[in-house]
Order: structure tokens, then C-alpha cells, then sequence
């Protein structure tokens, strides 16, 4: 028989942590480790110091004509001269302070979203700012002079795609993935056809579809916006994947879940909207923000229908005889651009866990 | 009939999981205020006989008669039944993305329409009697097994039911949070619910119940007072029951 003392907490021992047992023990720990540590670094010297003398130390800032381009390194004279067309398309110049605007009240928009605590109050709030964004940047009402969409283009025409894309797709996901969750037959085999369906075929032959062979269909002189025409094909190809992903969410969600929804009386609507899909949704997040980021990227496929994206803009301004010769700046324009848009979904996406995460203890 | 005397009427119930016969030809009864326990060996069909009564789940055969309403697959009816019954699972169910106040406050708000600042008053008063009102901003995950198991059973009662269901309540439970959960089990026996209780902790049975329901492969095979039932246990399988569980 023995009665032991209680014994105090102490701290860990030192020689565990800080970053150079971080690097033994990540870079060095196995000689193969430290033969592919030293290889990485070996490359890193190899790619970087060119790309910079490249990008940079000999770059050609200055200027607004090809013969500024001098010193041999990348000419961004060529993007400078560009932007316009980069950022906003045949959109008429005088009038792109609408699309501006609209950017703006984007942060207006999140700014309200800290401020506001009822979740339906910003989902309303969301639709009110895309409504009025579309209208405020195609125009034609109250005096405002309208633009066609054919003269939409650039990087404002890819946002637009892949945001109307994304927020279109994601109630038809929801209702496609509770189809498939359902016990219903009918609806359970239709959410099924469909999905497969549209997950056996490609994104372009959506868009060749919509653009070329659903006209077909329309009585004679009826005529379809084109942008309309491969939002709507871009919506639908989304919605399957989208639907996929909150099934995996909702799949993760226990069944004991269900019944006690069931047991305290909710009806079907209520048990799905505050008990299992919010649960759902916060499991799915990393996997519909890879949605997002791959749609975002997607949308390049819009110049197959005779949309000017922003990557398609650039290949159209690195064709005009004046400045050929310069798409190596332009393609890394492009990459840095997107790079930027995706890397700050996946940022967002890694806050929204966190916000969410309610497994604290 | 406002005021009969049976609350839930169980006639000739049968239920299959397949071709499996789960639930054989249950007749039981149960009166206003009544405590009852329902105890067997594992697989003999209890949960699933109380899960019946709230339909969660469904059966093929046989009659439930709850508060005066036929139990049958119509959606009004469930959900009436539902207001009046209440269940408290063996692994809690609550709801990981909300407060406890939320849990609570949700069925209120939502079904009954009750006004939020109304529901959290009655949710609140609720908290205080399983004695974990300082908890009630927190989530369910940063409360213990026992806590979490006193907020169910609170959740349970905020839409005042009639019957309440409690289906194993402390097999999930640390021995040491066992007790804290009887507790507050003990005292809603004194008031004036029904309760019908899967359980096998025998020390509550002896205590509260007004009867002792003994199921074994899919049927009832002895129903008696605590005294009795302990005392003079008649069939075999009962004996042999109470031998495994009370002699350690």
C-alpha cells in the first residue's frame, strides 16, 4: 500500500522545440531527406535569381511605346498600355466607372456582413448586391445607357462568370443533394439521373450545347443572350458537383442527428435548413471552395463560345502585330492575377472553418 | 374522454427489420403519471419498443394509441404526437453547431412559434433545475458527458411533453457521471410526467418505478412492481437476468 504526493505540472523540456529542431527534424531528419533538402535548395537557386533579373532588375517599367522596351527583361509597358482591356473588355471606357462601383460596394457588402448577425439578413442582403449589380453594370433602365454583353470582357467578365456561376449553382446543389438523401424514389431518381449525367460530360460540351444547339430549339427569331445562355450551362455543370460534395456532408452527419430532429418535432424543411445542413455545409466547406477555385479557373473555357475572358483578352492583345512578341509578360500576368483570386479562396475558406469550428474544447 | 386514464395503449405490435422478428405481438399499457422501466438483455427489442411510441420508428402490425391519437403514417399525427412526447438518447443527439441555449430554444421557437425572448426565459428555467445554467453559452462539446446528458433531458422538457422517453440514458456515461443524470431523472418522477425508461440501472428501477417491464427476444415476458419483481422474479429467463446483473 502506498499513497503518493501530488506532482506539480512542469514545462516541457526545451531541447523539443523551436525552429531548429523544426528543421532537424523536417529537412534533415533521414539522409534521403537531406539529399532531397538539398536538391530543392539547389533548384530554388536555379529558377529564382533568373525570374527576378528577369521580372524585375531588367524589367522595363517606363514608357507607354514598344520602343521603350530596351534593356532585354520582361516589357510590362505592354500590360501597362493593356489594362484597360485586361480589366474591363470592349466595355466603353467612359462608362466603366459602373463596374468600379460595383467592385466597391463588394466590400461595402462584407463590411455590412461584420456589422449584421442574422444569417437570412445577408443572404438577402447578397441578393440584393448581385441584383443590383448586374443591372448597374449592363444597364438599359432609368437612363442608363445599356452595354450588350457582347462588349463584356477581361478579368470583369471571369469574376462575373464564375461568381453568378458559383451562387446560381449552390441552392440547386443544396435541393439536388437533399434529392439524392431523399427517401422518395421519384425525386431520388431524378437528383441521380441528373447528376450523373451531367458529371459524365464535359464542361465544354455544356457550353458548346448551351451556345450552339439549344438555339435550335427555339422558335424562329427568338434569340438568347450568349452570356445568358453559358451562365445558365455553367450553373447547371456546377450544381452536380457542388450537390456531390454537401452529399459527402451530409453523409458525415450522424444518424442520431436526424432523430433528435425528428423527436423534438421538426418538420422535414426545418430539420434539413437548422439542424443537418448547417452541420453539412461546415464538413463540405474545403471541398466547395475547390469548386470555387476550379470554376474560377474554368471559366477560360467561356472563349470557346466566343466570350472574352481575361485569359482570352490577353492572347487577343499579345495577337496585335504592334506588340507581338510579348505574351511571356502577359501569360505571367495572367497566372499572377489568378493565383491571387484562387489563393485568396483558399484563404477564405481556411477562416470559414475556423469560424465555424464549434468542436472547441 | 379527456380525462382517461391511459396515456399510451400498445395492442398486438409487431415490427420486422427484414425478415427479422423484432418486436412479438407487445401488448402494454400505460397510465397517466405512470413510471415505468423496461430492462432485458441486449437486442431483446426495448429501444426498439420505445422508439415505436414516437414513431421514429415504424412497425407493421399492431396498434399505439398515444394521448387519445392512432399512431399511423400521417404526417398531422406524428407531429402531434411528437409535441407530447419527449426522448432522451443514449448518446444525447445534441445539436454540435448550436449553444445550449440554442438547442434548447429551438423546437420552441420554431414549432411552437414562441417568441425567442419567451423561450429562452423557459430555457433558462430548465437549465437551472439540471443545475447547468452557467453552461448555457457554451457548446456541446466543451460539456462533459453527464452535463450534456442534463442539457438532453432539459431540451426534452422545454416543450413541456406530456410522456417522456429515455432510451439508456447513462450507458454512455463515465461511472462518475452516472449519478448527476439519475438525479434529475429521480426528481421528474416526482412530478406528474410519464416516463417510460430503457435502462439497466436497477437501484432507479427499485426507486421511482411504478413497474417493471422484463423483455427478452421481442417479447414481454414479465411485467411486476419493483418489490415483486426483484423478490419473487417468475420466469426463468428473469431469474437468470437478475442473477447476471445483481451479483457483482
Amino acid at each position: 500500500m502506498a499513497i503518493y504526493n501530488k506532482i506539480n505540472e512542469r514545462k516541457a523540456p526545451s531541447n523539443t522545440k523551436g525552429p531548429t529542431v523544426w528543421i532537424r527534424e523536417n529537412l534533415f531528419s533521414t539522409p534521403l531527406n537531406v539529399a532531397l533538402t538539398i536538391l530543392g535548395i539547389m533548384v530554388l537557386f536555379w529558377v529564382i535569381p533568373p525570374f527576378v533579373k528577369w521580372a524585375y532588375i531588367n524589367a522595363n517599367f517606363a514608357g507607354t511605346t514598344r520602343e521603350d522596351c530596351t534593356s532585354g527583361g520582361a516589357c510590362w509597358v505592354f500590360i501597362r498600355m493593356k489594362i484597360d482591356m485586361f480589366m474591363y473588355g470592349f466595355y466603353p471606357s467612359e462608362l466603366r466607372w459602373r463596374i468600379n462601383t460595383v467592385y466597391g460596394l463588394f466590400f461595402v457588402l462584407m463590411a455590412a456582413f461584420k456589422y449584421l448577425k442574422s444569417p437570412l439578413l445577408k443572404v438577402a442582403l447578397a441578393h440584393v448586391y448581385f441584383i443590383v449589380g448586374f443591372l448597374l453594370v449592363h444597364g438599359g433602365f432609368f437612363g442608363i445607357e445599356m452595354v450588350p454583353t457582347d462588349k463584356w470582357g477581361g478579368l470583369m467578365l471571369t469574376i462575373m462568370v464564375a461568381a453568378v456561376g458559383i451562387v446560381c449553382a449552390f441552392p440547386i446543389g443544396v435541393l439536388l443533394a437533399l434529392g439524392r438523401a431523399s427517401h422518395l424514389p421519384i425525386i431520388k431518381s431524378i437528383s441521380v439521373t441528373y447528376i450523373e449525367f451531367i458529371r459524365g460530360v464535359p464542361l465544354i460540351t455544356i457550353l458548346f450545347m448551351s451556345s450552339i444547339i439549344l438555339p435550335l430549339f427555339f422558335p424562329e427569331g427568338v434569340t438568347f443572350d450568349k452570356l445568358l445562355r453559358a451562365l445558365i450551362g455553367i450553373a447547371m455543370f456546377e450544381a452536380a458537383y457542388i450537390a456531390e460534395n454537401i452529399r459527402g456532408g451530409l453523409q458525415s452527419i450522424p444518424k442520431g442527428q436526424f432523430e433528435a430532429a425528428d423527436a423534438i418535432g421538426l418538420s422535414y424543411w426545418q430539420k434539413m435548413f437548422l439542424v443537418i445542413l448547417p452541420q453539412a455545409l461546415k464538413v463540405a466547406i474545403p471541398n466547395l471552395l475547390s469548386v470555387a477555385i476550379s470554376l474560377f479557373q474554368d471559366t477560360t473555357l467561356v472563349l470557346i463560345i466566343g466570350l472574352f475572358d481575361l485569359l482570352a483578352m490577353v492572347r487577343l492583345s499579345a495577337a496585335d502585330s504592334y506588340w507581338l512578341g510579348y505574351e511571356t509578360e502577359g501569360y505571367v500576368f495572367v497566372t499572377f492575377i489568378f493565383w491571387f483570386f484562387c489563393y485568396s479562396m483558399s484563404t477564405f475558406s481556411q477562416k470559414l472553418e475556423k469560424r465555424f469550428n464549434t468542436n472547441l474544447r | 374522454m379527456k380525462d382517461r386514464k391511459e396515456i399510451i395503449e400498445i395492442k398486438n405490435l409487431n415490427k420486422w427489420y427484414g425478415d427479422f422478428h423484432v418486436l412479438k405481438d407487445v401488448n402494454l399499457t400505460i397510465n397517466k403519471g405512470e413510471i415505468i422501466v423496461v430492462c432485458g438483455p441486449s437486442g431483446s427489442g426495448k429501444s426498439t419498443l420505445i422508439r415505436c411510441i414516437n414513431y421514429l420508428e415504424q412497425f407493421q402490425e399492431g396498434s399505439i394509441i398515444v394521448d387519445g391519437i392512432e399512431l399511423v403514417n400521417d404526417v398531422k399525427k406524428i407531429k402531434a404526437i411528437r409535441e407530447e412526447v419527449a426522448m432522451v438518447f443514449q448518446h444525447f443527439n445534441l445539436f454540435p453547431h448550436l449553444t445550449i441555449l440554442d438547442n434548447l430554444t429551438l423546437a420552441p421557437i420554431w414549432v411552437k412559434k414562441t417568441p425567442r425572448k419567451e423561450a429562452e426565459a423557459t430555457a433558462m428555467k430548465y437549465l437551472e433545475r439540471v443545475g447547468i445554467a452557467n453552461q448555457a453559452h457554451k457548446y456541446p462539446n466543451q460539456l462533459s458527458g453527464g452535463q450534456q446528458q442534463r442539457v438532453a433531458i432539459a431540451r426534452s422538457l422545454c416543450k413541456n411533453p406530456k410522456i417522456m422517453l429515455f432510451d439508456e440514458p447513462t450507458s454512455a456515461l463515465d461511472p462518475e457521471m452516472v449519478a448527476e443524470v439519475l438525479d434529475v431523472m429521480i426528481e421528474l418522477a416526482r412530478e406528474d410526467k410519464t416516463m417510460v425508461c430503457v435502462t439497466h440501472e436497477m437501484g432507479f428501477a427499485k426507486k421511482v418505478a411504478d413497474r417493471i417491464i422484463f423483455m427478452d427476444a421481442g417479447q414481454i415476458v414479465e411485467e411486476n412492481t419493483p418489490e415483486e419483481f426483484f423478490q419473487n422474479p417468475e420466469s426463468d429467463r428473469l431469474k437468470l437476468f437478475l442473477e447476471q446483473i445483481l451479483s457483482h
